[in-house]
Formats: structure tokens, sequence, C-alpha cells
């Protein structure tokens, strides 16, 4: 029996040192960011580079702020992603609910098709949808980036809406049917009230996605009075260059949100990471 | 009928205005030449064939499988590791599970300038920790043989995601499998070939794709790592499309490429559809 327990802890030993070591090296980049942003100019390139700022200069945050518009970008930011990600879940919860909660000839092939879409990559869209825009004159303002999202949601969240509508018994819509009740009230009155674990999902992704957006941004928005973080960020970088405390003091702050978020809801986040690849 | 497709309206109005629309415009744009000022004009297979001689075009193309064959492969196999690690019983995982998670959500430009300056040759962390083992590292993002590499090590910080899947999918295994393959005196190995490997293949298969389509789409590193250099070694066929369309205003040309790339999308996963078809266990429903 000795040697099975020795075996056992041999085990238990080998998995907490690699897992430790893969922490560390994980956990690392974090750190130098943290260490960089808080190091008086004098030690960014210390030679060789050194790990605890002397003294740790809490103003570099601050001065990043004043350095750029910050609070412009974070205005245009948060209007778009709070946006976005409204018009993502509320128009996904929708349209997945005609998908999932009513039969009707010709559903799985219309299904087929917003699965569909899923396999066009963006590039194809990106230049006509340019255009198209750029008819209705909505280049360089915040729309091209909100309005898409009012139309459908985007096919993941539809889907995922439609697997968890599933799951919801048939006789909560029969039973609310005899009582006279629209679909419009099922929908908004039954099914939605108890989908809440996959409207946090849901909305969830959509931040990520919607906050961290870099691309959109570039290709729609010119004026920097219209720029969000991301581009702003960028921006700064042209600015200042080499100043690694600043840069790296801003990025700390714009990737804030989805730190605090990630530690609040991280159930959601593994739910919904889970889910997308299970849902195969 | 009628209530059903009030209820999916938003979604078809999207689809016709935002997918349909967009790629009849797409197919039509690719054979002209057109700068968004002036109305398109016709030219016929001219944009495929002048991509064929396109120097650009071939070395994005090959700057990109080059990052796929690298990274996909790693990502695949750190992100299997450490699962596996994670799943076993033992107390503590769900911090471990935090620590490999978190840099995944954290994606954009902030990342992409922390890179930036963890692969600054004198001052950077990466070079800072080589130092400490008696190497003295290479030039990483100033170096047209380092700059694909160092892309594709920052692109393993981000594998959570993937780790969380097949974490997902190791815990989805029935643990009578495992005690039947004990009775067959199956061990560790054993275990995880016969019994591991065929239970988590349709995992791992979905990770295969979907990150292969990911890597063919790198764009932000490219563009503010880089901006495509040095020498072109990080010039990505979507960044190198972006430039072509945004910076030239070669509308015609770039959505030429944007069908290549789908056919070449399409062509691939087929390929990984059909070689799965002998590797890939799906249970009987």
């Amino acid at each position: 029996m000795g040697s099975i327990k020795a075996a056992k802890t041999a085990y238990a030993v080998t998995v907490y040192a690699l897992l430790a070591l893969g922490s560390v090296a994980f956990l690392m980049p974090l750190l130098w960011m943290l260490s960089t942003a808080l190091k008086p100019d004098a030690q960014l390139f210390a030679y060789p580079p050194e790990w605890i700022p002397k003294p740790p200069q809490w103003r570099n945050f601050l001065d990043a702020i004043e350095y750029f518009p910050f609070w412009r970008y974070l205005r245009n930011s948060v209007i778009v992603t709070v946006l976005a990600v409204f018009g993502q879940v509320f128009s996904a919860s929708i349209v997945a609910y005609g998908f999932a909660r009513l039969r009707w000839p010709g559903r799985e092939v219309v299904f087929f098709l917003v699965l569909a879409t899923l396999m066009i990559p963006a590039q194809v869209t990106m230049i006509p949808q340019f255009v198209i825009f750029t008819w209705l004159g909505w280049v360089d303002t915040l729309l091209p980036l909100i309005v898409p999202s009012f139309f459908g949601g985007g096919a993941f969240n539809v889907f995922l809406f439609r697997q968890y509508y599933r799951t919801i018994p048939r006789e909560y819509n029969d039973a609310a049917r005899i009582d006279g009740a629209s679909e419009w009230r099922i929908f908004w009155q039954i099914i939605l009230p108890q989908s809440k674990p996959v409207i946090a999902t849901a909305a969830i992704f959509a931040f990520l996605w919607t906050w961290n957006d870099f691309m959109g941004p570039v290709i729609y928005l010119h004026s920097p009075e219209n720029f969000t973080l991301p581009i702003g960020l960028r921006a700064f970088q042209q600015q200042t260059g080499t100043e690694w405390d600043l840069l790296m003091a801003a990025s700390l702050i714009v990737m804030l949100p989805v730190i605090v978020l990630f530690f609040l809801l991280q159930r959601y986040f593994v739910q919904g990471m889970a889910l997308s690849g299970l849902n195969r | 009928m009628l209530t059903a497709w009030l209820f999916i309206s938003p979604w078809v109005l999207g689809f016709l205005l935002f997918s349909a629309l967009p790629i009849g415009l797409s197919v039509y744009y690719s054979f002209t030449s057109y700068n968004v000022f002036q109305p398109p004009r016709w030219i016929g297979l001219a944009n495929y064939r002048a991509l064929t001689t396109d120097p650009l075009f071939w070395k994005a193309l090959y700057n990109t499988a080059y990052y796929t064959f690298l990274s996909v492969p790693l990502m695949m196999a750190l992100s299997l590791g450490v699962a596996l690690l994670l799943n076993s019983k033992l107390p503590g995982m769900r911090l471990f599970r935090t620590v490999f998670f978190l840099p995944s959500v954290l994606s954009g430009v902030g990342v992409a300038l922390l890179w930036l300056w963890i692969f600054n040759p004198d001052y950077g962390l990466i070079n800072l920790a080589l130092s400490y083992l008696g190497i003295e590292g290479p030039l990483w993002l100033f170096s047209p043989q380092w700059s694909k590499p160092a892309m594709v090590i920052m692109s393993l910080w981000g594998m959570g995601g993937v780790m969380v899947i097949n974490l997902a999918g190791l815990q989805s295994i029935p643990p009578q499998l495992y005690e039947a393959a004990r009775v067959d005196g199956a061990t560790g190995w054993a275990q995880f070939r016969y019994v591991t490997l065929p239970m988590l293949s349709p995992t791992l298969f979905f990770n295969f794709v979907t990150l292969t389509i990911g890597s063919f789409q790198v764009f932000t590193q490219a563009y503010v790592m880089t901006d495509g250099g040095p020498v072109h070694s990080t010039l990505f066929y979507v960044f190198y499309l972006f430039q072509t369309a945004f910076e030239s205003l070669r509308m015609g040309y770039a959505s030429a490429m944007a069908w290549i790339l789908f056919f070449v999308i399409v062509t691939v996963s087929l390929i990984q559809i059909a070689v799965s078809r002998r590797l890939v266990y799906y249970e009987e429903n």
C-alpha cells in the first residue's frame, strides 16, 4: 500500500510543479506590464531591466490619462459597447425564439442559413459594407459599429439562445397559449425571464468583442474625436513612441473593465467558452 | 407562420442588408476596378490574374501559412496539456484555471502593445529571461527571421479559451470508461490513448478547425506591432487585404483577395473534415 501512496504523492507533486511553472510564465507578462506602468522614467531603460519600480510612480496612471483625450475615447467606447451589447442580446433573444419555440415550415432551412453565415469570413463582406455605409453617409460616425448589432445579433448569439430555449419545457408555451397569451407576451414574460444565464453569457461575449474591437474602428472612425479606446491607444502609441511607462499604464486602464468583469463573472466566461466548444 | 417570421425579421433584414447584399456586391467588385469615389469599372478577371503575379500576395499567403502551421499545433498541444493537468482531481485547480484563462480574454491593442514591449530586444522581458539562462536573445520583431515566431509565442499566451473548451470536453467523459479501462489493466498512457483521446477527438477537431480559421485572420498584431515588417515578414493576408482596400483604396483588387481567402478557408476546412472522418470518434446517438 505504501508504494501506491508514494505514487499518488509523486503524481500530485508533478502536477503542481508543472502548473506552478506554467502559471509563472502566464502571469509574468501581466506583472511586467504593471511593473513598467509604475516605473519612473529613469528606470525604464535600466540595463539589465529591473522588476521593482523604485519608487512606484502611481502618478503614471494620471499622467497617461491626461496625455491623450482619454475621457472622450472612453465615452465613445462606452456608447458603442453599451448599445452594441444591448442590440446583440435583445435582437438574438427575439430571433432565437422564432427558431426554438415556434414550429413553422422552412424553419430548419432558414436556421441552416443562419449557421451558414458563420462560414463567410468577415473580410468578404467588409468592403461592400464600407461602401454601403459610405452611401448612407455613416463613415466617421459610431453608427456602423452599433446599428448592425440590432439586426439579428449575430449567428453565434442566435445559436446560443436557441440552444438554451430548447431546454425550457414546451408546457410553458402550451399553458400560456391556452390562457390566450400572445407569442410576444410568452417570450417577454415567461421565456426571457428564465434565460438569465444565456443572457449573461451572450452579453459577456458581446462586451469582450465590442470593447476590444480594433478593425471596425480602424475602418470607420477617422477623426480623433470619434475614436474608441483601442484606436485611441494606438494613436497614443504613435504619439509617445517609447514612453513605455505611460503606454503600459494606459493599456492597463483600457483592460481594467475586462479584468474586473472576468473576476466577477468567471463562471459565465467558462460556461460560454465550454458551450461554444461542445455544441459542435 | 406570420408570427415566426415577425420574430426572425430582425435577422432577415440584417441578412439581406449586411450579408446577402454585401456578398453579391463583393463578387461584382472583384471583377472591377473600384476606388469608392468613381463608379466601379468592369475589368473581368484582371484582378485575379494580377494577383497570381503579385509578389506581396504570395508573401502574405506564405506568412499566414507559416504562422498557422506553427501556431495551431503548438496551441493545440499546450492547451491540451494544461487541460489534462487541470483535470486532475486535486485541490486548487480552479485557481490555476483562472491564471491560464485570464490572458485569453484580454485581447486587442493593449495586448499587442504589451508584447511589443516584452519583445524589445534590449529592455524587454523575454530577452531578460533568456539572459538569466545565459542566452543572448534575438532581435524578435526587428528581425525578419524571428518576427513570426515572436507572434506565435504571443498567440500561445491566449490559449486559455481553447484550454477551457478542452477541459469541458475532458469533464464530460464518463468516469465509468476509465474504470472499465482500469479493470482491463490499462495504465496511464493506455488510458489516455484508448479512452481520453478518442472521447476528446470531436472537441480537438472543433478546436483544430476554428483555430485554423482564426489564424488565417490575424490582423491587429501586424497593424500595431510591426506594420507588416520588417521586410514584409509579418505582412499577413488580412493585413495586406486591409491595406489594399482602405489605404490604397483598391476595393476591387481587395475583394478578389477576400474571395481567394474564402476559397482557401473552405478548402482547408474540407480537407480537415475529410481527414477527421478517419480520426474523430463520434458516439452513436
